[in-house]
């Protein structure tokens, strides 16, 4: 692909852009302790905390493990631990 | 054409961009650059000129109006001094890399501290790294030229890039001038309205200077530096383009005076160039072979043609109002790096004059060229610059 002068791209690269890769802190949910509140995916930057049917969950395509989510959650139920590649 | 008349070069300035349709022009004082924006304010007041006039806080400000609107796909235009282009220079360097052709007029003043309102080329030099097109004026009339010619470089689609004409303040802006001013249709003809491939767009999102990781970004760096090699000739081919409306060919990139026979050959940039030549026909009328090479055009540096210009003298004697500190003047830097292969390259010497605004006179011109035969004579191989009229009395 040839590069364009400015380096002008049009929306939609960040979908492209699998920022996982950047994480070393993973955040992991605990279920038994989530109480389904939606705080982690309203503070989440880069959108990575899904909900399907009241149950959340991770998208560590993209997570870039800021942790935001570990210290906004009021249940306690997202404990960051080290990535391990 | 109009009849010629006699203005002050920061109201020809003026006049030029005006003639260009700039769609935004923004603007923060600063001495001796404020008589354009002054006067381009006032032409919006009047009604003579229809641009978005935007009052900034500060020249950083200023330089990413101009990013934004050029962005957005308007001409966009403002002018500068001093510290008040350094404030500047992250925003140029980024419009760089963004390939935004806006033009600025870099009024020639010293940078502080100490503070001076007088001119050297500190300033504009200090941004010649950045991938600006920089262009260095010896007139009132070359600057009104350089200006409608300035956006037409800047905005050529394998340019695109930000053109800056550098003019000395006050010996330019504040002197008045016979002026051959250009009819606005002919302007017009020679200067399209600005119509980019990308432009901001809110039906059509797209980002400028997006994130390049190391897997492109030296591409993206050596693109800028492959569209200043590709202006070298198009700067010309624009040149010639404009001698067909103004009558004015300036040929190219450098202007060589005199140099066919010359054994000393005087190189600089600005208003000073026009001082030299005064001086450069006093000592041919006595004997003295000696010519100039004015860089009109500094980045890119036209070495091709310098180095074609020089290759016959014995001495180049390089006259530059900047330095860089530790070292010596950058235009005596680019010009040994470039002479550096030749075998038959002359001898350069550097000399460091004006600075501050101290006065470079057809005696001191004299001097410059009297001390570089000495010094050839006696053979010594100097790298260190000479500071002309150094007061080592006071020195501390």
């Amino acid at each position: 692909m040839k590069l364009i002068p400015g380096a002008v791209v049009t929306g939609g690269t960040s979908l492209a852009y699998k920022t996982g890769s950047w994480r070393d802190q993973k955040p992991i949910i605990d279920r038994e302790l989530c109480k389904s509140c939606g705080i982690c995916e309203e503070v989440c930057p880069d959108d990575s905390v899904k909900a399907q049917m009241g149950i959340y969950s991770i998208d560590y395509e993209y997570c870039k493990g800021c942790g935001l989510c570990a210290y906004e959650c009021p249940a306690g139920a997202i404990q960051m631990i080290a990535e391990q590649r | 054409m109009w009849p010629d008349v006699v203005i002050e070069g920061s109201e020809a300035v003026a006049l030029a961009v005006k003639a260009a349709r700039p769609e935004v022009i923004s603007a923060y004082p600063i001495s001796p650059q404020t008589h354009i924006v002054e006067s381009l304010a006032r032409m919006i007041a009047n009604g003579d000129l229809s641009a978005e006039y935007v009052r900034v806080e500060s020249e950083f400000s200023t330089a990413s109006v101009l990013a934004g609107a050029s962005a957005a796909g308007s001409r966009s235009y403002t002018a500068s001094s001093s510290q008040g282009l350094l404030l500047m220079t992250e925003v140029i360097y980024a419009s760089v890399g963004m390939r935004l052709p806006f033009v600025i007029t870099g009024v020639n003043r010293a940078v502080s501290a100490p503070i001076s309102i007088q001119i050297d080329h500190q300033d504009t030099i200090s941004l010649r790294d950045s991938g600006i097109i920089q262009f260095y004026v010896e007139s009132v009339q070359e600057a009104y030229d350089l200006h409608i010619a300035a956006f037409k470089f800047a905005e050529d689609p394998e340019i695109l890039l930000p053109v800056m004409v550098c003019m000395d303040g006050w010996i330019l802006t504040h002197s008045y001038e016979r002026v051959s001013i250009l009819e606005q249709q002919e302007v017009d003809k020679f200067l399209p309205p600005y119509r980019p491939l990308h432009f901001l767009n809110v039906k059509e999102p797209k980002s400028w200077g997006s994130y390049a990781e190391d897997d492109v970004l030296m591409e993206f760096k050596y693109s800028i530096h492959s569209a200043m090699l590709k202006a070298k000739a198009k700067i010309e081919e624009i040149f010639q383009e404009l001698a067909e409306i103004s009558g004015r060919d300036y040929g190219g990139l450098i202007e060589a005076y005199l140099t066919e026979d010359a054994e000393t050959i005087l190189v600089a940039l600005g208003s000073v160039t026009g001082t030299i030549k005064d001086a450069i026909d006093q000592m041919r009328a006595g004997g003295k072979k000696v010519g100039l090479v004015k860089i009109r055009c500094y980045r890119p540096f036209p070495y091709e043609d310098i180095l074609s210009a020089v290759r016959g003298a014995k001495a180049v004697a390089v006259v530059e109002a900047n330095f860089s500190m530790g070292c010596e003047g950058a235009v005596s830097l680019d010009l040994k790096a470039k002479l550096c292969g030749d075998p038959n390259a002359p001898k350069v010497i550097d000399f460091i004059a004006g600075l501050g605004g101290r006065d470079v006179n057809i005696k001191s011109v004299c001097e410059i060229v009297q001390k570089t035969e000495e010094m050839l004579r006696a053979g010594i191989a100097t790298t260190e610059s000479c500071w002309v009229g150094l007061n080592q009395a006071i020195l501390p």
